[in-house]
C-alpha cells in the first residue's frame, strides 16, 4: 500500500486532525466522501460534515434519552440519586431563566436546558485524548476498505463553525420570530429604525441596529467556535511533543479546559436567555 | 472549516432536540418538582397549624385547670362555713334545750317540795291529833277542839 508510506509531518498531522469527514458533491456532479483536504475544499457549500453531525446527534440523543428516562420515573417523593442530579440541573436552568428572562414563554427554559447540556457534551468531547476517536474511525474506515490516511474524523462538533453557526442561526430565527410576535412587525421595525437617534437619523439607526442584530448570532457562534477550536489546537500541539512530556502538559490543560467547557456552554445558554428576553421586551 | 450544508443539518437537529425537550423532557420533571414543592408547602403549613392548635389546647386546658382549682377552693370554703354554721346552730339549740330541761326540773322540784311539805304537815297534824286524843281520850271532845287543832296544824306548816 503506497498510502502507508506517506510521511507524517507535524503539518500534515495537524491538518489531518482539523479536517472533517466530508460527504458532498464533487465538481463533476457526483456525490461521495472527500478523500483529501483539497477535495473537501472543492465541494464548497454542497457538502455535509458527517463527523460533526454524527457526534452531535449521538450526544444530543444521549442527553434527551437520559433526561426522558429520568422524567418518566420522576416521583414527587424522596428522589433517587439520578433524579437528584437531573433536578439540580433543572433548578440551575430555572434559576438562570428566572434571573434574566422576564417574559412569559414556556419554550425558553427547555431551550436553555437543551443548549446548555448539548453544548456542554459537545465541548466535553475535547477532553477525550485527541487521537483516540480518530484512530477508531480510521480502523472502521480501513475495515470498509478505505485508505487510513483519507479517513478524517474531527471529534468535537463545536470546533466546526458549521455547528455553532447552525445553532446561533436557530437562535437568530427565534429572536426575529418572537420580536415580531411580541412587538408586532411595526414595533420591531420601529425598534430597528427609531433608535438610538430619533427619526431624522433613520438610515444610520437602521445600520446601527442592523449590525447589533446580526452581531448577536455571529458573536454567539464565533465565541464558542473560537474557544473550542483554540483548545483543541493546543491539545493537538501537545500531542506532537515526545510522549514522556505529553501528560505533564495535557493534564493541566485538560483540567483547565473543563472550566472552559462548562463556561462556554454556560455563556451560550445565558446569552440565549438574554436574547430571548430582549426579543420579548415590549418597550425599548 | 468550510461553511456548508452541515450548518443547516445542525440547525434542524437543534430545532428537533429543543422541540423534543420542550414536549417530552421538561414538563414531567418540572411537574413532579412543582408537586413536591406544593406537598412540602402544605406539610409545613399543616405542621404550623398543628403547633398553634396544640398551643391553644394547652392554654385552654391550663385555663380549665385554674378554673376548677378556683371552684374547688370555693366549694371547700363554703363547706367549712356551712359546717361551722351547723355547729353553732347545734350549740344554740342544745343550750336552749338544756335551759328548758333545767327549768322544768326546777318547777317539778318546787311542786314536789310543796306537796311533800303539805303531806308532812297533814301527817304531823294527824300524829298530833292521835297523840293528843290518846292522852286526853275522853276529856277532849273531838268536835269541840277541832277548831283549835286545825289552828295548830296550820301554825305547824
Amino acid at each position: 500500500m503506497s498510502a502507508t508510506n506517506e510521511v507524517i509531518t507535524s503539518g500534515s498531522y495537524i491538518k489531518h486532525h482539523l479536517q472533517n469527514l466530508t460527504y458532498g458533491q464533487f465538481p463533476d456532479g457526483h456525490w461521495g466522501l472527500a478523500h483529501t483536504v483539497s477535495e473537501a475544499k472543492e465541494m464548497g457549500f454542497w457538502a455535509f460534515h458527517l463527523d460533526t453531525l454524527g457526534v452531535s446527534f449521538v450526544l444530543g440523543a444521549l442527553f434527551l434519552i437520559f433526561f426522558y428516562q429520568v422524567g418518566k420515573k420522576m416521583t414527587s417523593d424522596t428522589p433517587s440519586g439520578v433524579q437528584n442530579f437531573v433536578e439540580s440541573v433543572i433548578d440551575f436552568i430555572n434559576e438562570s431563566v428566572r434571573g434574566s428572562f422576564n417574559g412569559q414563554n414556556p419554550m425558553v427554559a427547555p431551550l436553555a436546558l437543551t443548549t446548555f447540556i448539548w453544548i456542554m457534551l459537545m465541548n466535553t468531547m475535547d477532553l477525550v485524548p485527541v487521537d483516540w476517536l480518530p484512530y477508531v474511525a480510521q480502523q472502521v474506515g480501513v475495515w470498509f476498505g478505505a485508505n487510513p490516511h483519507h479517513v478524517f474524523f474531527k471529534v468535537v462538533p463545536t470546533t466546526d463553525p458549521n455547528a455553532t453557526l447552525g445553532m446561533s442561526i436557530g437562535i437568530f430565527i427565534l429572536i426575529i420570530y418572537y420580536s415580531i410576535k411580541e412587538k408586532g412587525a411595526g414595533g420591531f421595525a420601529a425598534e430597528l429604525t427609531f433608535h438610538p437617534f430619533g427619526k431624522m437619523m433613520l438610515p444610520f439607526n437602521l445600520f446601527l441596529e442592523g449590525v447589533n442584530l446580526i452581531a448577536k448570532p455571529v458573536s454567539l457562534a464565533l465565541r464558542l467556535f473560537g474557544n473550542m477550536y483554540a483548545g483543541e489546537m493546543i491539545f493537538i500541539l501537545i500531542a506532537l511533543l515526545p510522549f514522556w512530556i505529553q501528560w505533564g502538559l495535557s493534564l493541566p490543560w485538560a483540567i483547565f479546559h473543563i472550566l472552559i467547557v462548562l463556561l462556554q456552554a454556560f455563556i451560550f445558554m445565558t446569552l440565549v436567555i438574554v436574547y430571548m428576553d430582549m426579543a420579548h421586551q415590549k418597550e425599548h | 472549516m468550510n461553511i456548508n450544508l452541515t450548518m443547516f443539518g445542525q440547525l434542524i437537529m437543534f430545532a428537533m432536540f429543543t422541540w423534543f425537550c420542550m414536549k417530552f423532557v421538561w414538563p414531567p420533571i418540572v411537574m413532579a418538582m412543582e408537586e413536591r414543592k406544593k406537598r412540602i408547602e402544605s406539610g409545613l403549613l399543616a405542621a404550623e397549624r398543628g403547633r398553634s392548635e396544640q398551643e391553644e389546647a394547652q392554654a385552654k386546658s391550663q385555663e380549665m385547670i385554674n378554673q376548677s382549682k378556683d371552684q374547688a377552693a370555693e366549694i371547700i370554703a363554703n363547706a367549712t362555713r356551712q359546717a361551722s354554721n351547723m355547729v353553732e346552730d347545734a350549740k344554740d339549740i342544745a343550750f336552749k334545750e338544756a335551759g328548758k330541761v333545767k327549768e322544768k326540773a326546777q318547777v317539778e322540784l318546787e311542786q314536789d317540795t310543796i306537796r311533800t311539805r303539805n303531806e308532812l304537815k297533814n301527817q304531823v297534824s294527824d300524829l298530833v291529833m292521835q297523840g293528843v286524843s290518846a292522852v286526853l281520850d275522853k276529856e277532849v271532845d273531838a268536835k269541840a277542839h277541832q277548831q283549835m287543832l286545825g289552828k295548830l296544824s296550820q301554825s305547824l306548816s
